[in-house]
């Protein structure tokens, strides 16, 4: 297997940006879980940039020319690649039953659903989980730690920024040896996901006063929810 | 004269009937939901993206089971204490309309989803319950759209709304509690007001 890119890269761009955060962590009354605000401002705009002027175009290009079944068929083949990587991460969290179940899911998917394309197994009552690496190191006990914007990757507690790496490593598309068609499926695969999301653009440019702390406070209520599977223990009484 | 009164009977009634029938909170959330989404998946208007039609729909259909008091005092945390009843009521007002605007442009973004819903455990004599739906959407996982409601006299009243785990409500604790911070609640007033303000200007 080649060398994965992804990793040394990943690796230094988080020590650039620890350095980086340490030096311009000025802002005012700022919230005590995004110790590195000015950073990650800055960032935001980077991402606010790109969206605007490459990823948002494409993503709704790819909207508009690809009819539901195509999108539904891409989504579904990332997500059973996915779902064995669920599968790992619930093992892990000690849910047995629901890795069993992801298992099924595969095995299901990749035959009867012809390489993952047709979620049969939806159909079949074997219901779709959300893990990943950064929610089991929730799970053991790991706190966020400092919040963090990062390119392209978006928002990432540290821990989650942790679980992502080695998500990124186990990540079956990122391992394919052919370059060319690994990036094509990367590719895709982010647009795709881009795409799912375009509705909500304008819900949150309309809802948010200050659309960075939006989705700050969004994403961290997001991932408590997560870790504790839809059921977190009340935050405020 | 006979049909006028017969009318006037019937709206005065209306209401009345409404919460008599003493729907349990999640048929209540099925039914409204329902409702609404039927009216959506026929109106053409609606689904392009016309906001003022979508904001109509969700004033006269989701509005009155929602209580904004509540919903206010949640978002704005330890400060509503501090507020007065005159600054609660312009308060309420104001994010009552950020509100509507926000579940509006979510339904005009409604395309091919299809909503299920969780069984709602109901304890007797329970006055505080969360009712769970999902929201499927073929090709992704599917969203989490919980809400919780609170028993008042004779119905149920919804005071949160949670997106995969994220309460619109609380959601914007952050942001209030800074301006209040800074500018005190006639700020706060003031930057609701004026955020609406520009919404309303911006897609007429």
């Amino acid at each position: 297997m080649k060398p994965l890119f992804s990793r040394p890269l990943a690796a230094y761009a988080c020590a650039a940006t620890i350095v980086a955060a340490s030096g311009c962590a000025t802002t005012v009354d700022h919230d005590p879980a995004d110790p590195f605000e000015g950073f990650n401002r800055a960032m935001f705009a980077v991402n606010e940039g790109l969206d605007t002027v490459a990823i948002k175009p494409i993503a709704k290009g790819y909207d508009a020319v690809s009819p539901l079944p195509v999108k539904v068929a891409v989504g579904n083949f990332f997500g059973n690649i996915w779902d064995s990587w669920t599968a790992i991460n619930n093992l892990l969290q000690g849910k047995g039953g629901d890795a069993l179940s992801d298992v099924g899911r595969v095995l299901v998917n990749s035959t009867i659903g012809i390489g993952g394309v047709f979620d049969v197994a939806s159909e079949m009552g074997l219901t779709k989980h959300s893990e990943e690496f950064g929610q089991t190191l929730g799970k053991w006990g790991v706190p966020n730690g400092p919040y963090f914007y990062w390119p392209i990757i978006g928002p990432r507690t540290t821990r989650d920024t942790a679980g992502w790496l080695v998500d990124t490593t186990y990540d079956p598309v990122w391992r394919i040896d052919d370059v060319p068609l690994r990036n094509s499926l990367v590719a895709l695969r982010y647009i795709d996901l881009r795409a799912s999301v375009l509705p909500a653009d304008k819900v949150i440019e309309e809802a948010a006063f200050d659309k960075y702390s939006y989705i700050r406070d969004a994403y961290l209520q997001n991932r408590r929810s997560e870790i504790f599977d839809g059921n977190p223990p009340p935050l405020f009484p | 004269m006979r049909s006028l009164l017969s009318l006037l009977f019937a709206l005065l009634l209306l209401p009345c009937s409404a919460l008599s029938l003493e729907r349990s909170p999640d048929a209540l959330v099925q039914q409204v939901t329902d409702d609404v989404l039927n009216i959506v998946r026929q109106d053409k208007d609606i689904q392009s993206g016309d906001t003022r039609k979508a904001l109509d729909l969700v004033e006269t259909k989701v509005l009155p089971h929602f209580d904004f008091q509540r919903m206010t005092a949640l978002a704005v945390g330890r400060n509503w204490r501090e507020a007065t009843p005159e600054q609660k009521q312009r308060l309420s007002e104001e994010f009552k309309k950020l509100l509507v605007r926000t579940y509006s442009n979510a339904l005009t973004s409604y395309k091919d989803q299809t909503i299920s819903y969780r069984p709602t455990k109901l304890e007797a004599g329970e006055t505080d319950v969360v009712v769970k739906t999902e929201v499927v959407q073929p090709g992704n996982k599917p969203v989490q759209l919980n809400y919780a409601l609170e028993k008042q006299g004779g119905g149920w009243k919804v005071y949160d709304v949670i997106v995969s785990g994220v309460s619109l409500v609380t959601n914007y604790r952050g942001s209030f509690a800074r301006e209040v911070r800074s500018k005190g609640i006639d700020g706060l007033i003031q930057m609701l007001g004026e955020k609406n303000k520009q919404l309303e200007t911006g897609n007429k």
